[in-house]
């Protein structure tokens, strides 16, 4: 099962000729991705580590067949005419890799995918790995890399932070841990899926025992997760760690902000609130290996 | 968030047909005379910073002549509010007012929607009224593929018992300020107070707009010199390292200082993170330790090794510092030789005396140790390199313990010295910089070294000399990622024929000036 991705799922590379279009697809192509056709305007007709290659994501289609997911990566300024292209042409999950996304675009991309009922991760996300079966963006850097840092398993993970999404996959791995599926839900703060959606596919996911978390202070994904476990909407064990206890908080130079989001996106609000509503607090990262076992233990995961 | 003063909010305001007290910036006293002159008293003077309260500390006084103007703009200018000195004054007409409201735009992350924010209470402690009146708030979720019109508005505006005139008015206000939101790319757009005249005018008499970061390149007009939420202008050593991150869009560099000088005699290092949750987790590291932290440095999303380099010679351009602190999360995605080799080039060129460590744990690891391994011989400090299984807290550890076995030494700014390329020299243009091979180094050199370190395929053999294999416009557009393989091939077979010149606009200056302080 895992969410998001599996060994079938029919990638679309938009962007497939530039820099990172190239390197990503070798990596997925080498992890075991099913990489099915490629995008570059104006660059159709060409492979790209045996990927055909094409004009519009609406040829693509018509030569290659369904595609279930795209991951885009073209520089910053024209994510949002990729987005917006492939959602048209009907695909329903799209990686936003680029980091700096203009946030109006994202709102743009937002609207449009909702009427379609498409998705989208990111933007600034490295993307999804689900272990032993596929990646889609850059987890891993290179295939090799990719299969030795990640072990299959049964636990979900879900982050705010790229790096670290990757650190703490490893660091469960090297304690004899596996992973279902990691996801680096991406670093902006609009996102498409935010740690709640995150969450919810977990908990519905039948291979997925326990999740871990890693939340970064500003926006209110943390909070929102605390108010499902409450709701009993999450019943699957949650261990988080929030980053940016050292960080001062900023001078606020927004009222509406604050009018409407009051007291929630600080650290101190994410740990209490997740805390009350039963989750597991790590309180460093390389503490987290330690919690995962100690609530393994309590829930009788192993 | 890129700031906004007011009185540049209040130019995009007035383009987008809001009305805004008639008035104008004043520099010095004599303008804030000539300007109450022009509009003819009273007059309000605001002081124009990026601060909320105003008002509460005496930044906000009316003057009833030209002459009373004068005075109150030679108090006020140059006065420190916060970390800002007062440079610029807004006189305004002083209006009469009937009533004070509030109007706002925001995003709301979780519905990914823009959400506007109106109160039929406004003025200062707008928040402490959101709270005691929550009947007075409406808040309203905006559709960005339909806009905001003018009936949408008066639908709302109704509901909360405007009528007649003022209703339109208003309406159309709101509406034109949603315009402005979407049209600037503002992270939020605020009036407080909107207010309604005692001659009937909807007027916008105070503003607060932030512009995203990421589309402040739309948007030259506006004059942002620094994409950024800062609470103090920027440094100069900022500004110089953000022309670096603005000409070069692989991957991120961002530069923060803490303290623009450094007290030698406190255990500041220099931090260069990788990723912004890695770097808080290693800063974390490092502050329990006992450091502090000169600064904040981020290079990440697989950046070239030309970026790490100009990085690590913006953070070695500040003296005072003990130690070099490299850390992200320990497993990162990105080629870490990349950044080996431009911390290498920097520490080389710069022959560092403070100790490094430097955590560059992740995807070729390995090859990035072992690179730092080779050439800490040519580097008087001594230079650590750690992967992905040693924690951020055992660097940390290993930095303090080298402090102390090197005596302590603090660090000591070099001049940059210009590179004289030699008669004849080999030279193309990369994406940021320039390639000079000296053929006459090369008649010599049998190795190959160079061509053999260019996995990029940018270099070949022509008559036993590295030339270009690609064309010379290609490689200036970044088919030569400036790696800095080539350069530090040929350091190592001793021929030193090659130099990469990876220019960094003001550092050089900058560096003269700290030098001459330090006299």
């Amino acid at each position: 099962m895992a969410i998001l991705i599996n060994e079938k799922t029919r990638v679309l590379v938009q962007g497939i000729t530039g820099r990172e279009g190239r390197a990503r697809t070798k990596l997925m192509k080498g992890y075991g991705t099913n990489v099915v056709a490629g995008v570059t305007p104006g660059k159709g007709g060409q492979e790209v580590e045996g990927v055909p290659v094409f004009d519009s994501v609406y040829e693509a289609l018509e030569k290659v067949g369904e595609i279930d997911a795209s991951a885009i990566f073209v520089p910053a300024p024209l994510v949002k005419s990729a987005a917006l292209e492939a959602i048209d042409a009907g695909i329903k999950l799209l990686l936003l890799v680029p980091d700096r996304v203009p946030i109006h675009d994202v709102l743009e991309i937002a609207a449009h995918a909702e009427r379609r009922g498409a998705k989208f991760i990111g933007p600034n996300t490295l993307g999804v790995l689900s272990p032993g079966r596929a990646v889609l963006g850059m987890i891993g850097g290179r295939p090799e890399t990719a299969k030795q840092w990640f072990n299959k398993g049964d636990i979900g993970v879900s982050s705010r932070s790229g790096g670290i999404t990757s650190a703490i996959s490893y660091y469960i791995s090297r304690a004899g841990f596996g992973l279902s599926t990691i996801v680096h839900v991406g670093g902006d703060a609009v996102v498409g899926l935010p740690h709640p959606d995150i969450m919810k596919l977990f908990q519905q996911d039948p291979e997925t025992k326990m999740m871990v978390m890693f939340g970064e202070i500003g926006t209110t994904q943390e909070e929102r997760v605390a108010e499902m476990i409450e709701k009993g909407e999450i019943t699957k064990p949650v261990v988080a760690f929030i980053g940016g206890k050292a960080a001062k908080e900023g001078t606020r130079f927004s009222h509406a902000g604050a009018i409407v989001e009051g007291g929630r996106g600080s650290y101190a609000s994410k740990v209490e609130k997740l805390k009350k509503a039963g989750a597991y607090i790590a309180e460093s990262l390389m503490d987290i290996p330690k919690v995962v076992a100690e609530v393994r233990k309590k829930h009788g995961l192993d | 968030m890129a700031r906004l003063y007011e009185y540049q909010g209040k130019k995009i305001l007035k383009l987008s047909g809001i009305k805004i007290p008639e008035g104008d910036v004043a520099n010095t006293p004599k303008q804030a005379k000539e300007i109450t002159e022009r509009l003819g008293p009273p007059v309000v003077l605001k002081i124009q910073v990026w601060s909320k309260g105003r008002a509460e500390i005496g930044g906000v006084k009316f003057a009833n002549s030209p002459e009373e103007a004068e005075q109150i703009a030679s108090a006020l200018l140059g006065i420190k509010v916060k970390n800002f000195i007062v440079e610029k004054l807004l006189v305004e007409k002083k209006a009469d007012i009937d009533r004070e409201l509030f109007a706002g735009i925001i995003i709301d992350d979780y519905h990914k929607k823009p959400m506007l924010v109106f109160s039929s209470i406004g003025g200062t402690g707008i928040e402490e009224i959101a709270r005691e009146h929550p009947e007075a708030i409406l808040t309203q979720h905006i559709d960005v593929l339909e806009g905001f019109p003018e009936y949408r508005a008066r639908k709302l505006l109704t509901k909360m018992g405007f009528k007649g005139k003022i209703l339109v008015k208003l309406s159309s206000t709101l509406s034109k300020l949603y315009k402005a939101f979407r049209e600037y790319d503002a992270r939020s757009a605020e009036i407080n107070p909107l207010v309604i005249t005692v001659d009937g005018e909807v007027v916008a008499l105070d503003c607060h707009i932030t512009i995203d970061d990421y589309a402040v390149y739309r948007h030259s007009d506006l004059g942002i010199e620094i994409a950024r939420e800062f609470d103090r202008p920027p440094t100069e050593l900022e500004k110089i390292a953000y022309k670096v991150e603005e000409k070069d869009y692989r991957g991120t560099f961002y530069f923060f200082q803490m303290t623009e000088k450094p007290d030698p005699a406190e255990n500041y290092i220099g931090f260069h993170g990788a990723g912004g949750g890695g770097s808080m987790m290693s800063m974390d590291a490092v502050l329990k330790r006992g450091f502090k932290i000169a600064n904040f440095t981020d290079t990440s999303g697989n950046p070239p090794a030309s970026k790490v380099y100009r990085a690590a010679k913006i953070i070695l351009s500040q003296p005072g510092i003990v130690g070099y602190f490299a850390s992200g999360s320990g497993v990162a995605s990105q080629e870490q030789f990349n950044s080996a080799r431009g911390l290498v080039k920097a520490f080389m060129e710069d022959q560092i005396e403070i100790p490094a460590v430097l955590r560059l744990g992740g995807n070729y690891e390995e090859k990035a140790i072992e690179i730092l391994e080779t050439f800490s011989k040519f580097i008087p400090a001594k230079i650590e390199g750690y992967g992905r299984d040693d924690s951020p807290e055992f660097c940390a550890d290993r930095l303090a313990e080298l402090i102390k076995e090197g005596g302590r030494k603090v660090h000591r700014v070099k001049p940059i010295e210009e590179y004289k390329p030699p008669k004849g020299v080999y030279s193309f243009n990369t994406l940021t910089g320039k390639v000079f091979i000296d053929h006459s180094a090369c008649a010599k050199c049998e190795r190959k070294v160079c061509v053999d370190a260019c996995s990029y395929g940018v270099l070949k053999f022509e008559n036993g000399r590295p030339v270009l294999a690609i064309a010379e416009e290609d490689a200036g557009k970044g088919k030569c990622t400036e790696c800095l393989a080539c350069e530090l091939a040929c350091f190592l077979e001793g021929k030193k024929a090659i130099h990469i010149e990876l220019p960094i606009p003001g550092l050089k200056e900058y560096r003269e000036k700290i030098l001459k302080e330090g006299e």
